[in-house]
């Protein structure tokens, strides 16, 4: 009996004599945590996304405990309130936060994109890019397999008819999205610029249109009929500034193939003649 | 002296705890990507290895009185884990700057084979207390060589672009792991 017995009372023993030492260590050792920390924390919205810059909502509140000059401004899932909180803690002036919201560079729907083969592995886009960059004839395009609608926390991201799309009222702009896509689809632009070119792709203009019906095929007559400057057709591709665009919207309306999009307006069918597009695009104008 | 220097090279070139040994890969591999978190890494390592040895030791005495050697390895990783615990607890106290310099890597190490391995090693080797001690310093600055050696080959490798697309990533990390571990076989029989 007791060749069971000492072994087991001694580990025993031993564990029970650890809880106690670390018990007692917990309390002697106690580092008392800044005030002014765990009220920052309080505040944040607590989603660890890491869009401000630091490793997590903690790492954020110490740092900002330590040296207010970072700004209290730097939390885009919080927005103005949380700053304006952040601010009245600290005792500094808030600064100014920009709402931003992702956009996906891709309008490539399932109408509009052609697919160079069928994919049948994992259903990731990081799986599928992998495989000779994905299944999509375009290179640039959205794989449409949703790692970014798994990846948000806000429910803000959504595959619809094979293209990701965002959800702008939802989305708070923290780029976890853009971080997760393999592709590189998706970017983050401030929340005032409505009109957004839905195309990255950097081929010329024959060989994205052989791929795509709804790519940028660097035409410039967006460029043409702005009145601000704010469009440049740079890399085959139209991109706008978000500085000088005033969403008037002339430039998505001129765009032939429909790789601009207001989104302010509701948004017509895609330039697609497919006529299975009208249900997904009414699904999408709605989220838009 | 000469027997703590014999220890010291046999365990830092000839039997390497991750090269030769083949101990202690995961944070080998993990942690290497950069100079400096390799070098935190490494000593922490090696600050853990000394404390683990000197407390593993005359416990181990107190089994073998008990005729209970086989509770080894149980009993060892009991005695690391509440150490590491303990010794980070302190450290937060005591000394901020070295907790904050050690960082992560001091409770990642409470369940790294390296420590394990190095405690009971030095039981099965018959060393006494202070060559115990030694060869477990010098297993953590072995430790510490290696990361940091392969630190510098993955700064190398890093974005270079000459390096076949099959190969890329975690291929060419292994395989330059096996190189390293090669070259390190050129210290056998040395001591």
């Amino acid at each position: 009996m007791s060749e069971i017995m000492i072994p087991v009372l001694l580990v025993v023993a031993m564990g029970f004599v650890f809880a106690v030492i670390l018990t007692i260590a917990s309390k002697i050792f106690f580092v008392p945590v800044d005030e002014t920390v765990t009220n920052l924390r309080a505040e944040l919205p607590g989603a660890n996304c890491g869009a401000c810059g630091f490793a997590g909502c903690d790492d954020y509140a110490a740092a900002l405990a330590a040296d207010p000059s970072i700004g209290a401004n730097k939390c885009p899932v919080g927005g103005a309130d949380v700053a304006a909180k952040l601010a009245a803690i600290l005792g500094i002036d808030a600064g100014s936060t920009e709402p931003q919201v992702a956009v996906v560079m891709c309008n490539g729907n399932a109408q509009a994109a052609k697919k160079l083969m069928e994919y049948q592995g994992l259903s990731t886009c990081t799986a599928a890019k992998q495989l000779f960059g994905g299944d999509n004839m375009c290179p640039y395009g959205c794989l449409g397999l949703g790692d970014c609608e798994a990846a948000c926390a806000y429910d803000a991201i959504h595959v619809c008819d094979g293209v990701a799309v965002v959800n702008r009222d939802a989305c708070v702009g923290c780029g976890v999205c853009a971080k997760t896509c393999p592709n590189h689809v998706i970017r983050i632009a401030p929340a005032k610029n409505k009109v957004v070119v839905q195309c990255h792709s950097k081929d010329s203009g024959a060989k994205t249109r052989k791929a795509c019906t709804n790519g940028c095929i660097a035409c410039k007559k967006c460029e043409k009929v702005c009145k601000f400057e704010a469009i440049k057709v740079e890399d085959n591709h139209a991109m706008i500034d978000p500085e000088k665009c005033k969403n008037c919207g002339l430039c998505a309306k001129e765009c032939p193939t429909g790789a601009i999009n207001n989104m302010r307006a509701k948004r017509k069918p895609a330039a697609s003649s497919a006529p299975a597009s009208s249900a997904p695009a009414a699904e999408e104008a709605k989220e838009a | 002296m000469g027997e703590y220097i014999t220890i010291l090279i046999g365990i830092i070139l000839v039997n390497n705890y991750v090269l030769a040994q083949f101990l202690g890969i995961c944070p080998f591999l993990g942690v290497s990507k950069k100079l400096d978190s390799a070098v935190g890494m490494g000593v922490a390592v090696i600050f853990v290895m000394v404390l683990a040895t000197a407390a593993t030791y005359p416990i181990q005495m107190l089994l073998n009185d008990l005729n209970i050697g086989y509770l080894q390895t149980i009993v060892f990783i009991l005695i690391i884990a509440a150490l590491v615990q303990f010794v980070e607890m302190a450290l937060k106290k005591f000394i901020p700057s070295l907790h904050k310099a050690l960082g992560v890597y001091l409770p990642l190490i409470t369940t790294n084979c390296a420590v394990l391995g190095v405690c009971i090693n030095n039981i099965d080797s018959g060393y006494n207390y202070m060559q115990s001690l030694v060869n477990s310093f010098g297993a953590g600055v072995g430790f510490l060589l290696a990361m940091v050696i392969f630190s510098g080959m993955r700064s190398k490798l890093e974005g270079n672009d000459k390096i076949p697309a099959p190969f890329q990533g975690v291929p060419i990390t292994m395989t330059s792991a096996a190189i390293l571990s090669l070259a390190f076989m050129g210290f056998g029989g040395l001591v």
